[in-house]
């Protein structure tokens, strides 16, 4: 039954998003722009955004609604991957520059006249493509086995990602890393020899957000149905059984810690051409916080929620801070609080939420079974202390 | 110059109210200087000199007013001509009532009626250039002679500055009769730097030597262009390098002293906001994202008290929606005491107590409304209270603006003190001190009272708490409420130190929640070592790296290397039982 659902689960998911993608895409190119069918190019480009940020809320959901592990540095992998494209796409904009000198504005500005040689390479884009994988998967690799190693856990890992981010964050601020400084990268030009504000490469870039995001989604799909996946959830419940049953849960729980980075710095990568620029203020430690509040507003531990999480709180917030720009953040907090205090299970779990509360309030019926979805088991249990 | 005398005239008022306990010397004083204005010659020199070791304000502000034409003669009729000055206000004619130099009473005719005269009427007293450089060096004289140390220790300063050799002499004059041994040193300092200039290169290598054995650290500067000035004689040139290598010295030692205590200030308030953050997260394992914004609250209490002391305090809030065409809203306004003097200043006693209390509210409704439904979900807890840190920042933004708001320290908490020339800012001391006894405080209530015994007996297992009729939702109100007010506490004295702002509280709480965890989960003393080494290293990597940034960042990755070798922290309490 369970199975049998999940790839309904599937199906649909598969179908409406290569609908979606496909009819907003044609919708884009192939109408007038008078008609009232017509996608504007704007609306393009806001898709192709929170296609980013589906993925990365399923990064996030991946460690904290499949493994237990909350980990408030997502936005940092995410920003590093953003970075590595950035600084592909800085090197296309050639001697095009307000200095026109063949190395980047800001360069200039700070005195150089010689690209610097950690630069070089990434006129190369399948260089920077192989990097927006390896640095932030070597990063994630060498934080989690200090991290998995000395078996932080919990809070205490929660904590030390968010010190991690924090302080890349407040490097990759100085000018002397020689990245941009605080306004990061902008202005971009070209990207693959196409004008980046080309419609038609706005468009190319949506479509390939939205085929990752669906690749990356089957992967995961696939990846809780392996004996990984489901070590993975027993890790979530009770760690010390799984280890006291002879898994090493600390290489477990780097794989998934690499894997969810990957994913991460995979969306950055291709959020950066759509919106066109990249600063540090993107790996805040807000930002890692926010990708949370998707993955708790739309229900964590299925993969669905974290997408719909992700839809669901951009186009608010696209909408808020336009209509009511000083009262969005306490919209936000708010929201946050009542999700986390009423609806732990968030708009997926909502259904059986409602259902439990419609049993209770008129049992005449007979009690049906407790859906068992996998968030419900999220709870850890009471510390035997 | 007119306009610049009248500059003057209220100081010279505040100066005849500050003597005139005084009365007898000051008659006699005045006397002399009616006299010095109107003698001539040797006389008045030896008059000018006399009264100018008396240290007096009322001279030196007659002086100064002689140098700029601001002294008149005025005949009086009969013969007798007095020394006048005339007040800064003038009536429509140019008039204005004056003053005079005897008394420092108003001029009268006979029926006691106050004279209104015009500058341009009077016989200004005149100033010659050898007169003027003679009333100079009696200012010098008397700014030396000032009854304050400080002010003549300043004194001595700018003239061993001037870089002209003739202020020897009154400085020499001034050596023989000081008796303060802070401004006997000062005084050798200043001969010393002012013989720099001298020809002799004897007496030039004689005053680097005294200068490098005082390590006059404002000498550097001279010392180094002597060394390198050319046509210098080699051999001064050799004592000036070993003098400025000797000073140089110094100030290594001074800079490393004064990171120490820098970090340490630095260190406490982290302790402070920590130790609130050690009982809510340390004790009750409750993650609260919003403990920097109880930070908040205390700094903003602080302000708004001081407001209060002040001309009052308003503010008003539309929200843009309306209810049946009634533009929602809220606002407040809070009339002022326009309290001034030590009642204003005392201002700050009233804040410590009240940001504590507001805070602890803060907390307490917190407590009652989110976190209580989230004892058993450590981790959400974390997401819930960020979210009421977001609704709360946003909300200071609206009431007090998006910037940054001023807090005047009160003037008991300004200034410092040198101790070999590491200045010791009184705030921070304070900061320090406090912090010590908040420390000493909670402990105390952990451990030697009643309600400390429930809160530990709820926070080491509730539910066997519970069991044994201690009502837990009290005591972790209570709790709560506490660990909150020690965060609000915090901002108040952060409120003296740096400037105020609605995120205020977001650059603390990486930080203190990384001390938590260095400092052991549930240990006050870990804590407390814990807060005072970050604070420190923090300070000293700042001064070594150059820059605050890569201070933090080096600190971060120590912070996360060192819990590879103790994961549990400095002092982490050992248990049987598994997570």
């Amino acid at each position: 039954m369970q199975r049998k659902f999940k790839n309904l689960e599937i199906w649909t998911v598969l179908a409406v998003a290569l609908l979606f993608i496909g009819i907003f895409a044609s919708l884009n190119a192939y109408t007038a722009e008078s008609s009232w069918l017509h996608v504007s190019n704007f609306t393009i480009t806001v898709y192709g955004k929170y296609l980013c940020y589906a993925m990365l809320a399923i990064s996030v959901d991946l460690l904290w609604g499949y493994t237990g592990l909350l980990s408030l540095g997502q936005a940092l992998f995410f920003t590093l991957g953003g970075y590595m494209m950035g600084m592909y796409l800085m090197r296309m904009i050639g001697d095009l520059g307000q200095y026109h000198q063949p190395i980047p504005d800001f360069l200039v500005f700070l005195g150089w006249t010689k690209l610097p040689a950690f630069w070089e390479p990434f006129s190369s884009f399948p260089f920077a493509m192989v990097m927006v994988l390896l640095l932030p998967g070597s990063l994630a690799g060498l934080f989690g086995y200090l991290a998995f190693r000395s078996r932080i856990r919990g809070v205490y890992f929660s904590i030390l990602t968010q010190a991690l981010t924090y302080a890349a964050c407040l490097l990759f601020f100085r000018n002397s890393l020689l990245l941009g400084g605080n306004n990061g990268f902008t202005d971009f030009k070209f990207i693959l020899g196409h004008d980046i504000r080309d419609a038609s490469t706005q468009r190319g870039l949506f479509i390939a957000s939205g085929i990752a995001l669906v690749v990356v989604y089957l992967l995961c799909k696939w990846l809780t149905f392996t004996k990984l996946g489901k070590v993975q959830r027993a890790i979530r419940d009770s760690e010390n059984r799984v280890m006291f049953s002879g898994y090493s849960t600390a290489n477990f729980k780097l794989f998934i810690f690499i894997f969810a980075a990957l994913i991460a710095s995979v969306a950055g990568a291709l959020y950066v051409p759509q919106v066109g620029i990249i600063n540090p203020g993107e790996m805040a430690p807000d930002k890692s916080l926010e990708a949370v509040v998707w993955v708790s507003v739309g229900g964590r531990g299925t993969l669905i929620g974290p997408i719909i999480g992700a839809f669901a709180v951009n186009a608010m917030k696209s909408w808020a801070t336009r209509a009511y720009p000083d009262l969005w953040l306490i919209f936000l907090g708010g929201m946050f609080i009542f999700v986390t205090v009423y609806m732990p299970k968030g708009i997926v779990g909502l259904p059986a939420q409602l259902r439990a509360l419609y049993q209770k309030r008129f049992p005449s019926k007979p009690p049906a079974e407790p859906p068992a979805t996998a968030a419900s088991a999220t709870i850890q249990p009471v510390k035997p202390e | 110059m007119i306009r610049r005398l009248k500059l003057l005239l209220p100081s010279l008022f505040a100066a005849l109210a500050l003597f005139s306990a005084h009365a007898q010397d000051e008659t006699a004083i005045r006397a002399k200087l009616c006299q010095a204005i109107q003698s001539e010659g040797a006389a008045q020199s030896q008059l000018l000199l006399e009264i100018s070791e008396t240290g007096s304000k009322v001279v030196h502000d007659v002086l100064i007013a002689w140098t700029r034409d601001g002294v008149f003669i005025y005949d009086a009729g009969n013969g007798a001509k007095l020394a006048i000055l005339l007040e800064d206000q003038t009536d429509a004619d140019g008039k204005a009532r004056a003053i005079r130099i005897d008394t420092g009473k108003f001029l009268t005719d006979d029926k006691n009626q106050e004279l209104h005269l015009a500058a341009t009427d009077l016989t200004t007293a005149d100033t010659t250039a050898a007169l003027r450089s003679l009333i100079n060096k009696a200012m010098d004289t008397l700014a030396l002679s000032d009854p304050d140390p400080g002010a003549r220790s300043t004194a001595v300063l700018k003239l061993g500055n001037s870089q002209k050799p003739k202020n020897i002499e009154v400085l020499k004059a001034r050596q023989i009769k000081e008796t303060d041994a802070a401004v006997k040193k000062n005084i050798k300092e200043a001969i010393a730097m002012l013989q720099l200039a001298d020809a002799d290169p004897k007496i030039q290598i004689a005053a680097l030597q005294e200068l490098a054995n005082l390590k006059t650290i404002g000498s550097l500067d001279m010392v180094n262009a002597l060394a390198e000035k050319k046509g210098t004689d080699p051999e001064v040139v050799k004592a000036a390098k070993i003098a400025a290598t000797r000073i140089g010295e110094h100030i290594t030692v001074v800079n490393f002293f004064g990171t120490i205590f820098r970090g340490m200030s630095l260190g406490s308030i982290l302790l402070i906001v920590t130790l609130g953050l050690a009982i809510t997260f340390g004790l009750m394992g409750i993650i609260n994202m919003a403990h920097g914004e109880m930070i908040a609250i205390g700094a903003y209490t602080s302000y708004v008290v001081q407001n209060i002391f002040g001309t009052g305090f308003s503010f008003s809030v539309n929200l843009p929606f309306s209810f049946f065409g009634h533009p929602l809203g809220f606002g407040l306004s809070i009339p002022g005491m326009n309290a001034t003097g030590w009642f204003y200043e005392s201002y700050f006693l009233f804040v410590l107590p009240l940001s504590f209390i507001m805070a602890a509210l803060a907390g307490l409704v917190l407590e009652r409304t989110v976190i209580r439904f989230l004892y058993r979900r450590p981790l959400e807890s974390l997401l819930a209270t960020w979210g009421v840190s977001l609704v709360m920042q946003q909300l200071f933004r609206m009431v007090f603006g998006a910037n940054n708001v001023q807090v005047n320290s009160p003037r008991w908490l300004l200034g410092h003190f040198d101790i070999n020339d590491v200045s010791l800012g009184y705030n921070r001391v304070f900061v320090i001190g406090f912090a010590i006894v908040i420390v000493i405080g909670t402990w105390m209530l952990l451990t030697k009272t009643p309600l400390g015994l429930l809160i530990r007996a709820v926070m080491q297992n509730r539910d066997m708490a519970s069991c044994m009729g201690v009502r837990t939702t009290r005591v972790n109100m209570m709790t709560f409420a506490f660990g909150s007010g020690l965060a609000g506490l915090a901002g108040a004295f952060l409120s003296q130190i740096g400037n105020v702002g609605p995120s205020l509280g977001q650059s603390y709480i990486v930080d203190s929640f990384m001390t938590v965890v260095v400092g052991g989960v549930g240990s006050i003393v870990g804590t407390v070592y814990a807060s005072a080494g970050i604070g420190t290293s923090d300070q000293i990597l700042q001064q070594v790296t150059g820059s605050p940034v890569t201070g933090k960042i080096v600190v971060l990755i120590c912070i996360i290397l060192f819990l590879q070798w103790k994961p549990g922290g400095l002092f982490s309490i050992r248990s049987r039982s598994l997570d």
